[in-house]
């Protein structure tokens, strides 16, 4: 599995957990709250920030898990972590531009959703699952192409 | 669905005439990962036509022995 293909994974795994963390947190308060009173921004900020260091640590350790894998297997290379080749780059691309697509559908919404002068937190919450799933969709595509073919 | 790539290539064939290099021996060589290489071999990549060159190098073979492209009009 290329490395690149192995982070993937790392960044579809924690664009699912996160969000799903996330959420769980926040939204069962609109059973007994307003949407005006619900406290969202630090659990959103806080979400923002786990997503990226978790990120970066899952990163690192899929490169030291790759390393220690191709020394005790014997195949595969310490060298293939650091590899980009253009399938890479071909297939990332194409997991951008279906991120794109959807970012752009969610800001659509949020920006009807202000137009309609709902409240700050549907906003913010629906920026930031469009955010969420476009990563998530992204990662989906590359996967699959790095799977099926491309 | 696999999209299907009409580039046809003689790279598994060639490697094993090539002193049986392996799949990662030509990727390094090359340039790129081994499951590139795995995907180009089996006709799930069209690589760049740069790579394409590599690879002819790499295996000391001319480019239209390594990849063919099946003609129109036959």
């Amino acid at each position: 599995m290329p490395f690149e293909q192995k982070t993937t994974w790392v960044s579809v795994v924690i664009g699912v957990l996160v969000p799903i963390g996330y959420f769980a947190a926040v939204l069962p308060q609109l059973a007994d709250t307003s949407a005006a009173d619900i406290a969202y921004q630090k659990p959103l900020v806080i979400a923002v920030i786990a997503s990226i260091i978790l990120t970066i640590l899952g990163t690192i350790a899929m490169a030291i898990a790759t390393a220690i894998g191709a020394e005790i297997t014997g195949t595969g290379s310490v060298d293939d972590i650091d590899r980009k080749d253009e399938r890479d780059i071909s297939i990332s691309r194409r997991g951008d531009v279906v991120a794109y697509y959807v970012a752009s559908a969610g800001a659509v919404v949020a920006l009807i959703l202000t137009m309609l002068e709902y409240e700050y937190f549907w906003i913010a919450n629906t920026l930031y699952l469009s955010f969420a799933v476009a990563g998530l969709v992204s990662g989906i595509v590359k996967l699959r192409a790095y799977r099926r073919g491309f | 669905m696999v999209r299907p790539t009409r580039v046809t290539n003689n790279i598994r064939i060639l490697r094993f005439a090539a002193g049986e290099m392996t799949q990662a021996e030509l990727a390094d060589r090359v340039g790129v990962t081994r499951q590139t290489i795995i995907a180009i071999e089996q006709g799930r990549y069209s690589p760049s036509l740069e790579v394409a060159f590599r690879i002819a190098h790499a295996l000391t073979t001319p480019l239209d022995e390594v990849f063919g492209y099946p003609n129109e009009e036959s």
